[in-house]
C-alpha cells in the first residue's frame, strides 16, 4: 500500500518537473534563424566548393603546375593555361571544377603549394540542372575581379 | 424570460460561431504555443503573429477533393466526421458562462454534457470501422477501450461535485461555488464538502479530460509514429478539418467544465466583479494548460494508459466518492 501511494506520488513529482522545464523554455528567446530573410556567417573552416584565389591586382595565383589535377581522386579538376609573349610564367586560360562529381576531399587545397585554391563559402546550389554543377572557376573570379 | 424559436436559433449560432472561431485559433494558439517550447518563433508570415494562418488552412482543407476510400462504408464514412464536431456544438449551449450568459441552462447539465461527450469516441470508432483501414481499426479499437477507461473516473469525480451541490444543475453548482476562493470545489476548507482529497479530485478529472479529448499524452488515437494517423488516416478535405476542429472544441468543453465544477465558474476569487471574463480567463489559462502537458510529456503505452486509469484514477475517486458523501453526512 505505500509503494502504491509512492510511485503515485513519485509520479507526480516527476510530471511536475518536466513541466517546469518547459515552463523555462517558454520564456526563453527563440533560436530560430529565418533563413531566406536572414542568413548566418559561415565559419571560417566551411568546406564549400573550391574557389580561386586572388592575387592583389585581382590576377588568378595559379601557375597551372597541375599538382590539383593530379590529387583530385575524382577527376574533378580540369585546367589550362598558356605562355603569353615574352612571358616568363604561364598564365591561366581555364579552370572548371565539376562539382557533380566532387567529394569536398580537399586533397586539391592541401596540393596546391601557391595558396592558389581555397574552399568557398558557398551552399546555396540547388539546381534541377546538371550542367549548373559544372563552375567555370576562372570565369567566377573574372566576375569578381573590381 | 420566455424562449422563442429565434432565441433558440440566434444562441446557436453564437454557439457554433464561438465553438468554430475557438477551434480555428486554438490551432493558432497550439502551434505558437508548441514552438516557444521548443524556442521557434512558430506560424509568422501571414499576417501579424501569424494571425491569418488558422482561415488560410481552412481554405486550403476546403479546396481539396474529399476521397472516399474504395470498399469503406459510404454512410458512416460521411457520418463520423459531423458526429466528432456536433456533440461539442452542442454542448456549448447548456455551458453557463456567467449568471446570464448561457443559451438554454438545464437542470440536468452535468448530465447532458457527459452524454455528449460519450458520443465523440463514438464518432472515432464509426470513422476507424468504416475507413477499411487496419490502422483507423486498430485507433478505434484504443479509443474505445480508452473511453470506457476514463469516463469511469471523470463521471465518479463529476457525481463527487453534484453530490456536494446537490444539484446537477450547472448554474447551481457555480452558485454554490461563488462566496469565495474557499467555496471552490477545489478547495475543501468552506463549502459544503469539508473534503481535503478535493484537489485530488480535481487533478482526476483535469486528467480524465485529457484522456477523453485524446489529448497527448494521451493521444494513442492517432499515435503517429505507429498508426500513421489513426482513425483519421483516410481523411482528407474538410472531413479531416471537422475532426481537428471537433478535438478543440471538446479542449474547449472540457475546459468549461473543469472551470464550473472546481474552479467556481464566472466567480472571483476575491469577491471583485464576477462575471463573464473570469470564466473566460480561468477557461483559456486551462486550455493553455492542455497544450502546455501536450508538448512537455511524451505519448504514454496503451498498457501505461489503461493501468493508469484502472489501478490509479478509479479507486482513488471511488475512495474519495466514498469520503465526500460520509463527510456530507456528518456535517
Amino acid at each position: 500500500m505505500v509503494a502504491y501511494f509512492t510511485e503515485i506520488y513519485n509520479g507526480l513529482i516527476s510530471l511536475l518537473v518536466g513541466m517546469g522545464i518547459t515552463f523555462k523554455e517558454f520564456f526563453k528567446p527563440t533560436v530560430t534563424v529565418a533563413y531566406p530573410y536572414e542568413t548566418l556567417t559561415m565559419c571560417a573552416r566551411y568546406r564549400g566548393h573550391i574557389e580561386l584565389v586572388a592575387d592583389d591586382e585581382g590576377n588568378p595565383k595559379c601557375v597551372v603546375c597541375g599538382l590539383c589535377e593530379k590529387a583530385c581522386p575524382s577527376n574533378c579538376i580540369s585546367l589550362a593555361g598558356e605562355k603569353p609573349e615574352g612571358g616568363k610564367k604561364k598564365v591561366l586560360t581555364r579552370y572548371v571544377l565539376d562539382f557533380t562529381r566532387c567529394s569536398l576531399c580537399g586533397s586539391c587545397v592541401e596540393a596546391c603549394t601557391f595558396g592558389a585554391i581555397d574552399f568557398s563559402k558557398e551552399y546555396n546550389l540547388a539546381s534541377r540542372r546538371k550542367e549548373d554543377f559544372i563552375f567555370d572557376l576562372y570565369k567566377r573570379l573574372e566576375e569578381r575581379r573590381p | 424570460m420566455r424562449l422563442t424559436l429565434l432565441n433558440v436559433i440566434v444562441a446557436v449560432v453564437i454557439a457554433i460561431a464561438f465553438a468554430a472561431v475557438n477551434a480555428a485559433y486554438l490551432v493558432w494558439a497550439e502551434r505558437r504555443g508548441a514552438a516557444r517550447i521548443q524556442r521557434r518563433p512558430g506560424p509568422n508570415i501571414n499576417g501579424p503573429f501569424g494571425l491569418l494562418q488558422p482561415p488560410l488552412d481552412g481554405i486550403k482543407l476546403m479546396a481539396k477533393q474529399l476521397t472516399i476510400p474504395g470498399g469503406a462504408d459510404r454512410i458512416l464514412f460521411i457520418i463520423a466526421p459531423i458526429l466528432a464536431m456536433f456533440p461539442a456544438i452542442t454542448s456549448f449551449v447548456t455551458i453557463p458562462f456567467s449568471d446570464t450568459i448561457v443559451a438554454k441552462n438545464m437542470n440536468v447539465g452535468v448530465l447532458m454534457i457527459f452524454a455528449f461527450a460519450s458520443l465523440g469516441s463514438m464518432s472515432l470508432l464509426i470513422a476507424g470501422f468504416s475507413s477499411r483501414n487496419k490502422y483507423s481499426m486498430m485507433s478505434s479499437v484504443r479509443a474505445v477501450s480508452q473511453a470506457v477507461a476514463y469516463e469511469i473516473p471523470m463521471l465518479i469525480t463529476a457525481i463527487t461535485v453534484v453530490l456536494i451541490t446537490g444539484s446537477p444543475d450547472l448554474m447551481e453548482i457555480v452558485r454554490q461555488q461563488s462566496p469565495s476562493i474557499l467555496h471552490w470545489n477545489i478547495f475543501p476548507l468552506l463549502g459544503n464538502s469539508h473534503n481535503i482529497l478535493m484537489p485530488f479530485a480535481f487533478l482526476i478529472f483535469f486528467v480524465c479530460t485529457l484522456a477523453e479529448t485524446n489529448r497527448a499524452p494521451f493521444d494513442l488515437g492517432e499515435a503517429e509514429s505507429e498508426l500513421v494517423a489513426g482513425f483519421h488516416t483516410e481523411y482528407g478535405s474538410m472531413g479531416f478539418g471537422l475532426f481537428f476542429m471537433g478535438e478543440y472544441a471538446n479542449i474547449v468543453i472540457g475546459s468549461c467544465m473543469t472551470t464550473i465544477l472546481f474552479l467556481g465558474g464566472w466567480s472571483c476569487p476575491f469577491g471583485l466583479f464576477p462575471g463573464v471574463w473570469w470564466f473566460i480567463l480561468k477557461l483559456y489559462l486551462l486550455i493553455a494548460t492542455f497544450i502546455w502537458i501536450r508538448w512537455t510529456f511524451p505519448r504514454t503505452t496503451i498498457y501505461g494508459l489503461l493501468n493508469l486509469s484502472w489501478k490509479i484514477l478509479i479507486p482513488l475517486s471511488l475512495a474519495n466518492l466514498l469520503l465526500t458523501a460520509g463527510l456530507i453526512k456528518v456535517f
